[in-house]
């Protein structure tokens, strides 16, 4: 018997919205999870005190500013490194050899599992530049994992920005980088925050890369030097470890909710770029 | 004046050029390290007793890691029988079915997925999908089907994104020529849409193994980390970085250097993925 193909494509229909809803309700459960059960366990206190007997009591202040510190600091070497790339791909070049192998490293970084960075992180600067664990040790090698988002993410923005403008900044005689910098980079600046936001939630919820090169030390980071952890890494060890699970999902719910807020914000900067261009 | 114009551009262009550089640097040092931390193992213990050695004690001088090879490409596997037809119908449904309203609600459902550190998606696959396995199938829980379930899950934004971006490049006209015919949507999603975008679709699989067998911190919470090739999917297993992960804090010597050694092999499966995924596949498309 022949189904009737009708019938078919209203039932393939019907299964592709379930498994579309299902999709996404499984993210609505994680959020939601996460939230009914941490939040009777977070406060204002829990926010801003220090964590005593290893974590099973007070609160997460120092892997708050651990965390901010290492995201930061990673951006504030990344954006000029990334930025710049995008610079040279976009406006000072033409595709050839050269560019080639440029974006064959960039995608390489973006391909590299982040245990991968954290076995180079620990050799390269904590053991072989004797920085040890510490602050510095996370941020650079941090820098590098973000590296190729902030490059794809400014690239797409300077490609997006209308020729017009730059013709009408060289009809009034400004140079190339007047240019870039006055007409080019501020009509690109959305697109180029979002790749910065979307790092910046990266680097908040990083683990493996971070665990050793920045090592996982409970006190506050008072210079680079110093170990710390970041928010997730004080919830891994909290969880792994058994050591407390109302603790774990206190931290949980700091974490996601602050790399939600992030990512909204970053979605709500592209979206209103786009709708800039289009 | 004039000269110090032009001195000034050639002065950014060239700083550009080395900040451009720096990302090729960057993955050279990371090559170089790894690889000569990991290499010299290679030479003292064998190539062959590391890689199709069963028996992993560094301490003692074994370096074997076959079971965690094999294991790792049991979780991938299993991620994507998990993934791949939740992800490509999601894609489907994205780029043919759903109205503008919906997709403005999806896709950015779909990043902020994405955007769950993989701690989270490890606690919550110990709290909630562990417990489960147990009661209902047996065994501790700690298993590849766990592994591969939450795994499954955390491939999802990589396959749908990118088979969206694939079937949505599909031509209008080849649709509408489809329908032309008298063939139904479905027919027509079935039938020619996901043909053409067959290497998209593809690699869109491949990348998410990359993603599913390079993840580490869900993995070394649910795997159970047994040193042994599973036999039945309940069985616990440890993965390639999993056994990074886990040993990397307190490892000295010859132990730090088999650590390095485990590290150049999931470089090289990563390498081969991306090099498929990237250079195989998207060149034909691009043809």
């Amino acid at each position: 018997m022949r189904i009737n193909p009708r019938i078919i494509n209203r039932l393939v229909r019907m299964g592709l919205n379930v498994q579309a809803f299902f999709t996404v309700g499984i993210l609505i459960i994680i959020i939601a999870i996460i939230f009914f059960k941490g939040f009777p366990h977070m406060s204002f206190a829990f926010i801003f005190s220090f964590p005593e007997d290893m974590g099973r009591e007070g609160g997460i202040f120092p892997s708050i500013v651990g965390t901010i510190q290492l995201a930061l600091l990673s951006i504030l070497f990344a954006t000029p490194l990334g930025l710049g790339t995008a610079i040279f791909l976009t406006e000072y070049t033409r595709e050839s050899l050269f560019t080639k192998l440029i974006r064959f490293g960039v995608e390489s970084l973006a391909g590299i599992p982040s245990i991968l960075y954290g076995l180079f992180g620990f050799i390269f600067f904590v053991i072989k530049l004797k920085m040890g664990w510490s602050l510095l040790a996370g941020v650079l090698t941090m820098t590098i994992m973000i590296l190729p988002t902030i490059i794809r993410t400014s690239e797409e923005a300077i490609r997006a920005v209308p020729r017009q403008l730059r013709i009408v900044s060289y009809s009034l005689s400004a140079s190339k980088w007047e240019t870039i910098k006055k007409v080019v980079l501020p009509a690109a600046m959305p697109g180029i925050l979002t790749g910065i936001m979307l790092s910046i939630g990266r680097a908040v919820g990083e683990t493996a890369a971070i665990i050793f090169t920045m090592g996982s030390s409970l006190r506050l980071p008072l210079s680079v030097m110093d170990s710390g952890r970041t928010m997730a890494v004080h919830f891994y060890i909290l969880a792994r470890e058994g050591i407390s699970m109302e603790k774990a999902y206190g931290t949980a719910v700091v974490l996601v909710l602050s790399i939600l807020l992030i990512n909204i914000l970053a979605y709500y900067i592209m979206n209103k770029a786009i709708a800039r261009y289009s | 004046m004039i000269d110090r114009t032009v001195f000034k551009e050639r002065f950014v262009k060239w700083v550009l050029v080395a900040f451009a550089l720096s990302s090729l640097l960057f993955l050279f040092l990371i090559f170089l390290f790894i690889l000569a931390e990991g290499l010299p193992l290679f030479l003292k213990v064998g190539v062959k007793n590391i890689i199709f050695g069963f028996k992993w004690a560094p301490t003692k001088g074994y370096f074997g890691i076959f079971p965690m090879i094999i294991s790792s490409f049991l979780v991938t596997i299993g991620a994507l029988v998990i993934g791949a037809p939740m992800g490509l119908s999601c894609a489907i449904y994205l780029s043919e079915y759903s109205g503008k309203k919906m997709k403005m609600f999806l896709k950015p459902a779909l990043e902020l997925l994405a955007g769950i550190p993989s701690v989270v998606f490890g606690f919550l696959g110990v709290i909630y999908i562990v417990p489960l396995v147990r009661n209902y199938l047996g065994g501790s829980g700690f298993s590849l089907i766990s592994t591969s379930l939450v795994l499954g899950v955390m491939i999802l934004p990589t396959i749908i994104s990118i088979s969206f971006d694939a079937l949505v490049s599909v031509p209008k006209t080849y649709r509408e020529g489809s329908a032309a015919m008298g063939a139904t949507k479905w027919q027509t999603i079935y039938k020619v849409i996901i043909p053409s975008a067959k290497s998209g679709i593809l690699a869109s699989f491949i990348l998410g193994m990359g993603r599913a067998i390079g993840e580490t911190m869900a993995v070394i919470m649910i795997a159970g980390n047994a040193l042994k090739i599973p036999g039945s999917i309940l069985d616990p297993l440890r993965t390639l970085t999993g056994n990074i992960a886990l040993e990397l804090a307190y490892a000295t010597g010859d132990h730090r250097l088999g650590l390095f050694s485990t590290g150049v092999v999931l470089m090289v499966i990563i390498m081969i993925l991306n090099y498929i995924a990237n250079f195989g596949i998207k060149r034909k498309i691009a043809k």
